[in-house]
């Protein structure tokens, strides 16, 4: 059960901003830790630091412990069939890289498409623009409908024998649209191409089973899911992986080092060149044991709850649009929003003089921003530590914030 | 709810170029065409001058921003139409270091730009406020180097 209690895990909620309490509404940019996550890392630090992998100490066993445990919880928490299939890496962004520096330049040829839609985030566009270029392929996108959702019929029309990858994101950082995942990879499958999910702002929010959507390649973030910046997550299929050449070669990651050729280590370690992420991973199982702790079911359910709410009571303050769909059970805790003719820095801006921190610009979504028509928005987005004083709280300070304006012009 | 504190930022003078900005649009013999974006938060700016015997003729910007943005380039624009280049760039010197909170010529005649001093307790605004002056400075080194 999501209570009151939840929010007293986190010391940072527990403070005045200009003078009023703490509401913090910008969980889609980054979540805040609980003392939980706070102490793995500390204890870590204070008792168990040591190089991994490389034996003999007991530090250095018990750090390699750790952070294989650490590997173990992430294989469990998306439903992976090994921890084989488990790659730390720094982030999302830097997942998305890598299957397409890897797998992308080694699959992607002259003429072959790259299928994406308009509501990515600028780390599921860019990668796909350079390998593009670089391999003379096409990048297309998938139209949305007018709520922001996509439809199948859409990525049925997108998606043809020549394409090679789709990558879609799984829960939009704008819109908060869930995406039917499951039925792109299929799509994409049918016609051969493999299906890359950017779950960065999925994995914090709902149960994610990466064999039941049967996707070929999975990435997301520490820092989004209450842990540690610095940590993320790149899932794939074992098949894909063993084939896929790494792409940071040095130390941790050889097998054999010969003076002209080398080989790698096995998987998951050849794509973990130096040394790795080790406390980042130790403060991800941390938030994973949390996450478990509340139920990702409950999170989710909470989640259209704060949502349901939010557009509710949002949609009572005159001349405030809300992006995305309507129905609140179609998306995530997020809500993007503009209030008439208030630029959206403006709006923050005034929030966060009343201990308000919401999210204003184009949130690394410039091609969404060009759909939508809009150059900027301000984004509300809730988590486990919200409730429904916090989206009060929220409406009241949108209602200062209008009331300000129409004095002061 | 008190805001005490947003009336610094949001002076009456700043709305009123914001709502009716000065020297809106493009000039279409310009000597100095130049776009610039704050890329974090999606703020553009276009400006145009038109510059003869180092003096600024005339000078125009269109774009798309915040109240502070807008209502900075609005200033910018009608501060420089008229000055000489050096003086331009002297302004926009003041400007940076106003804005930094660092030590300024105060005797200097900053008119209504002056009504901006507000922003530099906003840190998250700053760059608000000096995207327009970062693209005359631009724009102005651009010409000088070709």
């Amino acid at each position: 059960m999501i209570s009151k209690e939840i929010k007293s895990y986190f010391p940072i909620l527990n403070q005045e901003i200009n003078g009023n309490p703490l509401v913090y509404l910008d969980s889609a940019a980054t979540s805040q830790k609980p003392v939980q996550v706070i102490e793995a890392l500390e204890n870590y630090y204070k008792f168990d630091n040591s190089n991994v992998h490389r034996g003999v100490h007991t530090l250095g066993n018990r750090a390699t412990e750790k952070y294989e445990g650490a590997r173990e919880k992430v294989q469990k928490f998306i439903n992976a069939s090994s921890t084989e299939e488990i790659v730390f890496l720094r982030g999302t962004t830097t997942a998305i890289n890598l299957v397409a520096q890897s797998y992308g330049r080694a699959n992607v040829n002259e003429g072959d498409e790259i299928v994406i839609t308009y509501m990515e985030h600028h780390s599921n566009i860019i990668p796909w623009q350079q390998l593009a270029k670089e391999r003379g392929a096409i990048l297309k996108y998938i139209e949305l409908e007018e709520d922001g959702t996509i439809s199948l019929e859409q990525v049925q029309a997108a998606v043809t024998e020549r394409t090679k990858i789709v990558s879609m994101v799984y829960v939009s950082n704008v819109l908060g649209t869930m995406n039917p995942v499951k039925e792109v990879a299929r799509i994409a499958h049918d016609n051969g191409a493999v299906m890359v999910v950017d779950g960065a702002q999925a994995a914090p929010h709902l149960k994610i089973d990466v064999q039941q959507l049967d996707c070929d390649f999975f990435a997301f973030s520490g820092h989004k899911m209450v842990g540690p910046t610095g940590i993320g997550v790149l899932y794939g299929k074992k098949a894909l992986l063993n084939e896929m050449e790494p792409v940071e070669f040095g130390g941790e990651m050889i097998d054999f080092v010969g003076l002209y050729d080398s080989t790698w280590k096995e998987l998951p370690w050849k794509f973990e060149g130096g040394t790795p992420i080790i406390a980042g991973a130790v403060g991800l199982g941390a938030a994973i044991d949390f996450l478990n702790e509340i139920g990702l079911n409950e999170i989710e359910k909470h989640e259209h709850k704060m949502a349901a709410y939010a557009m509710e009571k949002m949609s009572g303050i005159e001349g405030l649009e809300i992006y995305g769909p309507k129905d609140p059970t179609k998306r995530a805790g997020i809500v993007t929003f503009n209030l008439n003719d208030v630029h959206p820095h403006d709006v923050a801006t005034v929030l966060d003089m009343s201990g308000i921190a919401v999210r204003a610009g184009h949130h690394c979504a410039q091609p969404l921003m060009k759909w939508l028509k809009v150059t900027a928005t301000a984004r509300a987005s809730f988590y486990v530590y919200n409730d429904e004083s916090d989206i009060d709280r929220l409406v009241e300070g949108l209602r200062s914030a209008k009331e300000y304006f129409n004095d002061v012009f | 709810m008190s805001f005490k504190n947003l009336d610094q930022l949001y002076r009456s003078v700043i709305m009123d170029h914001y709502k009716t900005p000065r020297n809106k649009g493009t000039i279409e013999n310009d000597s100095i065409n130049i776009e610039m974006n704050n890329p974090t938060c999606g703020d553009r700016i276009h400006l145009t001058l038109q510059v003869e015997d180092g003096i600024v003729k005339d000078a125009k910007f269109d774009g798309e921003g915040c109240s502070i943005s807008m209502a900075s380039a609005s200033m910018m624009t009608q501060a420089v139409k008229g000055k000489d280049v050096e003086t331009a760039l002297g302004l926009s010197k003041t400007f940076s270091d106003m804005m930094l909170g660092k030590e300024y010529d105060e005797s200097e005649d900053l008119g209504d730009i002056e009504a901006l001093q507000g922003v530099s307790q906003f840190p998250a605004r700053i760059k608000c406020a000096t995207l327009a002056w970062k693209a005359m400075e631009k724009g102005v080194h651009e010409q000088e180097k070709s």
